[in-house]
């Protein structure tokens, strides 16, 4: 989770390797199921995308394409990877189709994307991405267009495919709720960087930077009794070309005064481990100079108190 | 300007004295006619708004909440009178406007304004600053005490901006930046009512907040009259004294915010918000979630009696034949239209249907 222009949607098409060489440099390392994606071979790439890893997108319409029918896009996404006949293969778009819960699926296959919802776009691209059963779904922001109850829908599928194909999620979202109802593991990325992750537990209850801290401040909570204000945190986020010296977040931070020196304007803080819970797979870290006895203090007794 | 009338309506929205009452509304209705007509021809139209009846107190906050597509913009340009009503009274202080022409509208343009949700597209690229915020006084040829640049400068200070963005152009500025200068436009004629149509929606997280936050201390200072509309239901929640919820072009329920949160009445309110995902890890497990069935149906052809019957899993055979009027339930600010309402006490007549589907 993270801001707009935080770098969540480019982070997970490098992973995708969507990405052209003519339009972004990457580094660094990348590795699906023990394997390097990071400098692999196009060719390569493409045949585990698909395969082993597929991505929903916030606008189904820009995935699909308006002249085929919904049905035609399963199908040729299937065969690609598939050494099957048209016919099973159809048959196979169909049961998709039913499996996220299109009513009708047999004469709704025939439709084109335009002569669906908004909801049934965003489940049709759901059973394209699960037709060839990929270990690694990334829905980036796959339910900031619709409505809640459509929303819920949608959640609820995820988790339900989840469990059903034993699949792997990726979701990228600006929204806690739905970060919250999801995930077992959260980063939270900032300019660029993830700044803390750690399970959902620590970022939601233990949470130990200061721009969490804000993010968590800044929403009004549903489940709580409604605050007399808000706590935004100040100031905008930060152009990429342009990224604040030292950690990219101190021009906002509140906090900066209380680290001895100027290291929060000079030297970039590392993810370092913090102090409370791991996750299952990954443990709890944050980017920040302050030490984690004191982010700990600071979020106990000043912030905890504030959101409550 | 405006003229008082003694013939205020006695609507059931209002439990309020009659005084206490800016803005009313009364059947309102637009329908969109579709041209080529394919179906009937002619004779076909999107109803948008189709027989909608609240009204706003004087310094309150009301929402409108809904799905997409049932009619939330639409009435939110009928009431600013940007868009002709099909049928219907609107009134403002107590003054019929529903078809007053341009004309006599400008006057009260300097009362009642809008603000968009699009921060980017709501303000001209090519004028600065100072330029987009002191319009107003140029279209009603207003000439601020202390001159307009004052004024102008003024109100950035007012919405948390510096007075030296004055000559500074829209495309320099964040989208939370951007917003509050649109919203400084809005307060140049110091208007009573303001209609906000998904004001932070478009804004990043951190952001909204610093907008919800200003509109509160805003009305709080000038004594501004909101009608709000939102889609996200925490913010709804947070700034709202009532909330309005609204399916396919009629509002279904009415209420209180914290009636309406804690004990919703109609089926849909409450589907609605058990949808809402909560950012509590802890609750994820043991949460009671409607799943509704199907599509929101389509404005042009909508179901008839209860329009919510198609999805709705309490809907009886009278569901479909007659329609629930909005009536009072439980007290006399909670209105709801539905023939077998949810979260009623066992002392209330209602028969316990059997779910059909
Ligand atoms: N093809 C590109 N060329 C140049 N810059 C790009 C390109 N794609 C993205 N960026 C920039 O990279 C940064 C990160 O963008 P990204 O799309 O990953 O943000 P995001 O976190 O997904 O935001 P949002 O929540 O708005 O989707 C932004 O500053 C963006 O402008
Ligand atoms: N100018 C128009 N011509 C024809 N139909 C219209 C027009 N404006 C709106 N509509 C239709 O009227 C209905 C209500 O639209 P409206 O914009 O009021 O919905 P909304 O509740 O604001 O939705 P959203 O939450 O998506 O903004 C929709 O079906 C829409 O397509
Ligand atoms: S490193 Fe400094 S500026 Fe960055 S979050 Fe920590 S205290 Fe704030
Ligand atoms: S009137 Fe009937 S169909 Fe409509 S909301 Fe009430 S119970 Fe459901
Ligand atoms: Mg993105
Ligand atoms: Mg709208």
């Amino acid at each position: 989770m993270g801001e707009s222009g935080s770098g969540k949607s480019v982070s997970s098409m490098a992973v995708m390797g969507l990405h052209t060489s003519r339009s972004a440099r990457i580094s660094g390392s990348i590795r699906l199921d023990g394997q390097e994606l990071v400098g692999a071979k196009q060719d390569d790439v493409r045949r585990l995308r698909g395969q082993k890893m597929a991505m929903i997108f916030q606008d189904p319409l820009s995935a699909m394409h308006p002249f085929y029918t919904v049905g035609n896009q399963i199908i040729e996404a299937y065969r690609i990877h598939n050494q099957v006949s048209k016919k099973a293969a159809r048959a196979h778009a169909i049961d998709m189709l039913d499996r996220v819960g299109i009513p009708e699926p047999r004469s709704r296959i025939d439709a084109y994307p335009h002569q669906f919802s908004g909801g049934m776009r965003q489940r049709a691209m759901i059973a394209m991405a699960l037709s060839c059963d990929p270990s690694l779904l990334i829905a980036d922001e796959p339910t900031t267009a619709l409505d809640v109850t459509v929303q819920a829908q949608i959640l609820d599928l995820i988790r339900d495919l989840q469990q059903e194909f034993d699949s792997a999620v990726v979701i990228i979202t600006h929204d806690l709720g739905v970060v919250a109802e999801l995930a077992d593991d959260i980063v939270v990325m900032y300019a660029g960087r993830g700044i803390e992750q750690g399970s959902a537990e620590a970022i939601f209850n233990a949470p130990e930077h200061p721009y969490t801290w804000g993010l968590l401040g800044s929403m009004p909570r549903f489940d709580r009794p409604p605050t007399e204000r808000l706590l935004p945190i100040k100031g905008t986020p930060p152009s990429l070309i342009r990224v604040p010296s030292g950690c990219a977040f101190n021009p906002r931070c509140e906090f900066s005064d209380r680290v001895r020196g100027d290291a929060c304007t000079t030297e970039r803080p590392e993810l370092l481990p913090a102090g409370s819970g791991t996750g299952a797979h990954v443990g709890h870290g944050a980017a920040c100079h302050l030490p984690t006895a004191e982010r700990q203090q600071v979020w106990a007794q000043e912030i905890s108190p504030r959101l409550a | 300007m405006t003229t008082p009338t003694t013939d205020r309506h006695a609507d059931g929205a209002t439990p309020a004295p009659d005084g206490d009452v800016l803005l009313s509304v009364e059947g309102l209705v637009k329908h969109f006619p579709i041209k080529g007509g394919f179906l009937r021809r002619g004779r076909t139209a999107v109803q948008a708004v189709d027989g909608v009846d609240f009204s706003v107190r004087r310094g309150e906050t009301f929402s409108i909440v809904g799905e997409s597509g049932c009619g939330k913009s639409t009435t939110a340009r009928l009431v600013t009178r940007l868009l002709e009503p099909t049928g219907g009274t609107v009134r403002f202080d107590g003054q019929d406007i529903t078809h007053l022409s341009e004309g006599r509208m400008r006057p009260l343009r300097r009362d009642i304004q809008m603000i968009f949700q699009d921060p980017y597209s709501s303000l001209n690229p090519r004028h600065t600053v100072g330029k987009i915020v002191g319009a107003p006084f140029r279209l009603q040829g207003v000439e601020p005490e202390g001159g307009r640049k004052q004024a102008v400068q003024d109100l950035l200070e007012l919405v948390g901006l510096s007075p030296e963005h004055y000559n500074r152009y829209p495309h320099e500025f964040s989208g939370g930046q951007r917003q509050r200068i649109g919203i400084a436009r809005t307060l140049a004629l110091k208007p009573r009512l303001i209609v906000a149509d998904e004001p932070v929606s478009a804004l990043d997280v951190s952001i909204q907040a610093q907008v919800v936050n200003l509109l509160e201390d805003l009305q709080e200072e000038l004594g501004l009259t909101y009608v709000m509309i939102a889609h996200d239901l925490s913010v709804v929640r947070h700034v709202s004294d009532r909330v309005a919820v609204m399916y396919l072009g009629k509002i279904v329920e009415v209420a209180d915010r914290d009636d309406l949160y804690d004990r919703p009445h109609h089926p849909y309110t409450v589907a609605m918000l058990s949808a809402v995902p909560v950012p509590d890890t802890g609750r994820r497990q043991n949460r009671e979630r409607i799943r509704l069935q199907g599509d929101v149906p389509s404005p042009i052809n909508p179901p008839p009696a209860c329009r919510f019957h198609t999805r709705c899993w309490k809907a009886q055979e009278v569901c479909r034949t007659e329609e629930p009027p909005l009536v009072p339930l439980g007290g006399p600010s909670h209105l709801v239209a539905c023939h077998f309402p949810e979260n009623v006490t066992p002392a209330t007549p209602v028969s316990t249907p059997t779910p059909t589907a």
